[in-house]
């Protein structure tokens, strides 16, 4: 009832800001066009409408009704989450807020008219865009896999029925089966987040499919937390786990998803489940904007502005950003900075001096969470990292134990944070 | 298996003055100078005594017998007014189950403490907190049981003005893991503390006094100005 009356009171608010629309227009207001709700977008629009208090139009285009937070994906597959506990809605943002929240894919961005086009047929005016999609992944990336092949071998790399799929596939294992992983080569998403998979999987097998094997094939020499991660699977998980680095042909693997088999440097393997995550970039509607250099979007760290298009903010996942990792905080963190130069531009209020900051927790096991982090501040070249920390080996259980629930704090701030 | 404690040590305000001028039926709940020792672990958020003021929590004088979140001018957790509400009065048994797992007894409490599991210790601090709550109120001299700073400031970064506009911003940076309403969820509550007290323990982090990798990054690299801006926002936030 209640996950209803949400969504309905989010799409009656649109519904009603819509009819509104040319008042707005006609009184002059600046306007604020977002795309994507997620931890950089959502947060974004929140702050630049709260912050304004009402000087600002926003609008904020995401696809989903329902967004389901990369973030605490994994802990869903490992079962110590609910789905439902990681979605999220936009009614909190448009009732509270005032923000105009559209359920539509922006299709293309006209940047001397400064508008956008939506697939619905709206054309949104701005005057100032922030591009804040995710990732995408490259097409060809792990010869033998595109996107029509999701279903019989997931990513679950962007999170909702993805996630439901692969943990039903892992659930329906043959009994000493294999799960194979294509772990992604950098920069990419997360780069905890495959390795926190990866001991998620472990956690439900080794419940309920104890002689189950863990295949990782991947691309890269070394990975992040791996001392912690490779000493919690030693601790939790022993001799299930097995990981093909590029010295053993990891980075030469193409698949075949109807035979379900992995091709690993010329050596075939069938498998039970195969969960791809492919080489990333910025999503699509980067491109379309032609704030892209390569895969990515570089920004000005002082406003997280586009380097190609001053009218464009571009944050999180899709923008190169310097030292930062790919992570829903690292988004959180570049919307508020963004926030501060869009209001600043737009309404003459006062601008600090960015700051930025990032921390990844990851859980090994019950109670057994790590953590590494970083703040960072804006230079003239890039995001560049002023110091950070990262959880030891061999910490006690009651650390371990303190760093997963604050976890889960975390977890709930962030949340509350992007979605009011 | 938590003991259970006998209200009937004081049921009745038979008052037994002994030399040390310690209430007889204080020393039965438990050990008073060992309560004292416990205390310590609440005195960075509360005092009691005679000097004894509102910190980040609450005093603790007139504790026993009184209603929940009645004490005037402090500012309680929805989740407290709502227990007061409910007709929570501390109680020894209250007390003492609010001290074995403060969120068990009272959701959304934003005191944030894990809880004393020994019965021992509960007895014991109690019995130090009870010497405090005489009926009538004629809690005795004692020393000020206000702890030490944790960190020695000068003056001059105590006496820093913030700037609350830049505190706002600054603030954005935090409501990524606290929660602005002051809810507590598993990553404490920071918000209408005293603005002292937030300088000094952000202070505490920046010199790594205080052991947490995340806070000592966080308040690392912030100045003295940027700290107390942090402080004066977070006092007022409503």
């Amino acid at each position: 009832m209640k996950l209803n009356r949400r969504t309905f009171l989010g799409t009656g608010v649109v519904a009603s800001a819509a009819l509104s629309a040319p008042m707005v227009m006609a009184s002059g207001k600046p306007r604020v066009v977002v795309i994507g709700g997620g931890a950089g977008g959502a947060t974004a629009a929140r702050y630049i409408a709260k912050d304004s208090k009402g000087e600002i139009d926003v609008t904020l285009v995401e696809p989903s009704r329902k967004y389901y937070t990369c973030f605490f994906s994994n802990l869903y597959i490992g079962g110590y989450r609910s789905l439902a506990s990681i979605g999220h809605t936009y009614g909190a943002l448009a009732a509270e807020y005032g923000i105009n929240v559209v359920h539509d894919w922006a299709v293309d961005v006209d940047n001397e008219a400064k508008t956008v086009s939506l697939a619905g047929g709206s054309v949104l005016p701005y005057d100032r865009l922030v591009l804040s999609p995710g990732i995408d992944f490259i097409d060809g990336a792990v010869p033998g896999w595109d996107v029509t092949s999701q279903n019989k071998m997931p990513h679950a790399y962007k999170a909702g029925s993805q996630s439901e799929l692969l943990k039903a596939q892992i659930d329906a294992m043959p009994q000493g089966g294999t799960y194979c992983m294509v772990a992604p080569p950098n920069p990419f998403r997360c780069p905890p987040g495959p390795y926190e998979r990866i001991s998620m999987v472990a956690h439900v097998l080794k419940e309920k499919n104890p002689t189950a094997k863990i295949l990782i094939v991947d691309p890269k020499a070394k990975f992040s937390k791996q001392g912690l991660f490779e000493e919690g699977w030693a601790n939790h998980y022993d001799g299930m786990i097995e990981r093909v680095g590029p010295e053993f042909g990891g980075d030469n693997v193409s698949v075949d998803p109807d035979a379900m088999t992995v091709n690993i440097d010329g050596e075939v393997t069938k498998v039970d489940v195969c969960n791809v995550i492919p080489a990333m970039k910025a999503g699509k509607i980067c491109e379309m904007a032609g704030v892209n250099d390569g895969n990515w979007a570089p920004v000005i760290a002082h406003s997280m502005q586009s380097k190609i298009d001053e009218n464009i903010h571009v944050l999180g996942d899709a923008s190169a950003q310097g030292d930062m990792p790919k992570s829903g905080f690292s988004a959180n963190s570049q919307a508020k900075v963004a926030a501060m130069a869009v209001r600043g531009a737009l309404t003459g209020s006062k601008v600090f001096p960015a700051k930025f900051s990032n921390t990844c927790w990851s859980l090994i096991d019950d109670n057994d969470g790590i953590k590494v982090g970083a703040s960072y501040e804006a230079t003239d070249e890039k995001i560049a990292k002023t110091s950070g920390f990262v959880s030891a080996t061999g910490e006690d259980a009651a650390l371990r134990k303190a760093t997963y629930e604050e976890s889960v704090g975390w977890y709930a701030g962030i949340t509350a944070d992007m979605f009011g | 298996m938590r003991k259970q404690l006998s209200l009937k040590h004081f049921s009745i305000g038979v008052l037994v003055s002994s030399v040390m001028s310690v209430p007889a039926f204080a020393e039965e709940i438990g050990d008073v100078d060992m309560g004292a020792r416990v205390f310590k672990k609440c005195a960075a958020c509360h005092q009691v005594g005679a000097e004894a003021k509102d910190r980040v929590g609450p005093h603790l004088n007139e504790i026993f017998g009184r209603s929940a979140a009645a004490n005037e001018g402090y500012r309680y957790s929805d989740g407290l007014k709502n227990a007061a509400a409910d007709g929570l009065v501390w109680d020894l048994e209250h007390l003492d189950a609010y001290l074995e797992n403060p969120k068990s007894l009272v959701t959304g409490t934003r005191m944030n403490f894990r809880g004393l599991s020994e019965p021992e210790d509960r007895a014991n601090v109690l019995a130090f907190l009870r010497q405090y709550s005489d009926n009538p109120s004629n809690y005795p001299e004692a020393e000020p049981t206000a702890i030490a700073p944790e960190v020695e400031l000068a003056p001059e970064i105590l006496n820093i003005v913030g700037d609350r506009d830049y505190g706002e911003y600054l603030a954005s940076e935090c409501s990524t893991c606290h929660q602005r309403d002051g809810s507590d969820q598993g990553i404490p509550a920071i918000v209408n503390w005293p603005a002292e007290d937030f300088v000094v323990v952000m202070h505490a982090y920046k010199r790594k006094i205080r052991p947490h990798p995340v806070m000592q990054m966080m308040a690392g690299r912030l100045s003295n100005e940027e700290i107390a801006a942090l402080a004066v926002y977070f006092e007022e936030l409503e």
